[in-house]
């Protein structure tokens, strides 16, 4: 039956930010919400028009293509480095850096630590889906203990591989960052928490209070060979013990 | 132009910069660079202008890639070690056609090597040393007035053919003192407009700055389109300089340091009845091939010198290509050659 949409008011759709480009994500896995939630916040502040969003090495190597915003795409670790450089250049920019757990906790550790604390006026969004996925599923620094990955095959024994690095609360001790937080999206509550988070990360730039970071715990359906329902309830059940969520500095 | 001044090689490098309209500076210290880095720290925040110590040369050279996707001229300084931990992003900088001048003040290696003046870096700033099918303008200056000049040439360059270009110098050069007289400064505001650059998606589509593509064929093309500016570059921006080659008999083929010590060389054996000539490549890429060649066909013997064991000499004997005898001699781990033992080099060859 044909469907009259003559008096249909529209109550929801794609964000005016937000481009209509097919996303590259996997199924199930919460990259898609969060690109949303970005989107939406870059709308809500008005920033679109001066907001620069980095792509890193990962999973979210397209992120160049899901906002109507200019973009770069950085060397695999170096985004926050990349950041640093646009903010410095033109401070009237908005500028994301959006990192996975490997980008932004193994191999850019050395960038990542010392952009926050230099305090740079920029805002970190860092998925942590405790794998590398890009290259097929191998140990991230995230990795679970007994977490069996392509690389610990056997699951991860931090006898020998070391433990999940829980570097949000690394960042929290510098004196520097104006906001760091962990969040998640597994339930309606968990995604308006986060929204709320992210929003409140671009205001302290907008303002220019400093640096802030978002970690994301995020799904990875495909290489924890888990369908989206079990994923999503291992986010829930399992992650969040290892990683709790909320704030763990504020300052703003 | 301002009256000369005694300045060091690496202050004058750091000042030209300034100059240049040099808007942000990134650096990790490392010997024997020192002073450009505190010329900087000293200059740069006073005229509102960013400079950043960075936490590596990781840090640095990536944060000269964002500086440069934002639109504005951008420099990173090091020696031998650290411009190797540049090297992916010099690559990146490369791929994705953006502009920046990058300082190579080379000591002895390789490892941690010595903090002595030495030019083994030769391959890596000329063939790549990062990886994929780029390369970059290498200027090397042989005076300090001359690394003035061609570091504001470097920002020119970079702009012109959006690629990043090598300043290639050794610690000899940065420490020696010679008087200059810079150019005024030029008005970072006065530059063309980068209409690529990363400001803000306001009435027009977004600018993305990328240096890949998962489909082949799009790579290839971008490839393609990375060949013919540096055939460009090639075609346009060749130098070079010729010191009493018309009649000589044997020519040196030398450059930076090396260069200037066999200017003397010259007037040396002269002096001892031997023609002796110079042949001083200013542009390591492009490589003055050519002009070698018909140099080449004039004489009976083209002697390279280097403080290396024979880097450029591979681009000499592709240039003269068996037209002439081409002997070497190089010293190096940061031993400095002196007149004398590149003269007794030449008098094997000489009559
Ligand atoms: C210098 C360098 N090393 C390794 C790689 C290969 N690589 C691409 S993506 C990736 C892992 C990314 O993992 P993460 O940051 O956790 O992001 P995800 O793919 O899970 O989104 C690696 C190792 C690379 N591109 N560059």
């Amino acid at each position: 039956m044909p469907v009259n949409t003559e008096n249909m008011i529209k109550v929801f759709g794609r964000p005016k930010s937000m481009t209509d480009v097919r996303s590259t994500y996997c199924p199930g896995c919460h990259h898609g919400i969060l690109t949303r939630i970005i989107a939406q916040t870059i709308d809500e502040l008005g920033i679109a028009d001066r907001t620069v969003t980095i792509a890193p090495v990962g999973c979210a190597v397209f992120a160049y293509l899901w906002y109507k915003c200019d973009a770069v795409q950085a060397s695999h670790g170096r985004a926050s480095a990349v950041a640093t450089g646009i903010k410095r250049a033109n401070p009237k920019l908005i500028v994301l850096s959006y990192q996975g757990d490997g980008d932004f906790a193994s191999i850019g550790t050395a960038e990542s630590i010392h952009a926050a604390n230099r305090g740079e006026n920029i805002t970190v969004i860092f998925v942590n889906n405790q794998v590398y996925g890009m290259t097929g599923g191998e140990m991230a620094p995230t990795t679970l203990i007994g977490q069996r990955t392509t690389t610990t095959p056997a699951g991860r024994d931090p006898g020998y591989f070391g433990y999940p690095i829980r570097f949000s609360e690394l960042i929290a001790t510098l004196d520097a960052p104006v906001y760091v937080t962990r969040q998640a999206l597994y339930d309606t509550r968990r995604i308006m928490d986060a929204e709320k988070a992210i929003k409140k990360a671009f205001t302290y730039q907008v303002e220019g209070k400093g640096y802030s970071l978002v970690e994301v715990l995020s799904t990875c359906p495909t290489n924890w060979h888990m369908s989206p329902v079990d994923a999503n309830r291992h986010v829930t059940e399992v992650v969040t013990k290892a990683f709790p969520l909320g704030d763990m500095v504020d300052r703003g | 132009m301002e009256e000369r001044k005694l300045m060091r090689g690496n202050e004058v490098i750091a000042e030209a910069a300034i100059r240049a309209g040099c808007q942000c500076y990134f650096a990790y210290p490392i010997t024997p660079q020192a002073e450009l880095l505190e010329h900087m720290a000293k200059n740069m925040p006073r005229l509102g202008r960013t400079f950043v110590q960075a936490e590596s040369e990781l840090g640095a050279i990536n944060m000269v890639y964002g500086a440069a996707a934002a639109g504005v001229r951008a420099m990173t300084s090091s020696s031998s070690p650290g411009i190797s931990l540049k090297q992916e992003g010099i690559s990146y900088i490369a791929g994705a056609n953006l502009p920046a001048v990058i300082v190579n003040m080379m000591r002895g290696g390789p490892g941690l090597g010595d903090i002595a003046p030495a030019q083994g870096d030769y391959f890596q700033a000329t063939k790549g040393g990062g990886h994929g099918d780029y390369h970059m303008i290498v200027l090397a200056p042989s005076t300090v007035p001359e690394a003035g000049e061609l570091t504001m040439l470097a920002f020119d360059l970079a702009d012109k053919y959006r690629t990043p270009v090598m300043i290639l110098a050794d610690g000899m050069l940065g420490q020696m003192m010679e008087p200059v007289a810079l150019p005024d400064p030029i008005d970072p505001a006065s530059l063309p407009k980068k209409e690529w650059a990363l400001t803000g998606a306001k009435g027009r589509d977004p600018n993305i700055i990328l240096s890949f593509d998962l489909d082949p064929e799009v790579l290839k093309r971008m490839n393609l389109e990375l060949q013919r500016k540096y055939h460009d570059i090639e075609q346009n921006e060749l130098r070079y300089e010729e010191y009493q080659t018309d009649d000589a008999d044997i020519v040196i083929a030398a450059y930076g340091t090396v260069a200037r010590i066999a200017k003397t060389v010259v007037r040396m054996a002269r002096a001892d009845g031997i023609k002796l000539g110079l042949f001083r490549p200013i542009t390591l890429w492009p490589f003055p091939y050519d002009k070698l060649r018909t140099v080449a066909d004039r004489v009976d013997t083209i002697l390279t010198v280097e403080m290396s064991a024979g880097q450029m000499w591979e681009d000499v004997r592709l240039a003269v290509a068996e037209r002439a005898h081409t002997p070497f001699y190089g010293e190096m781990g940061g031993v400095v050659t002196t007149p004398n033992k590149i003269l007794s080099e030449v008098k094997k060859y000489a009559g």
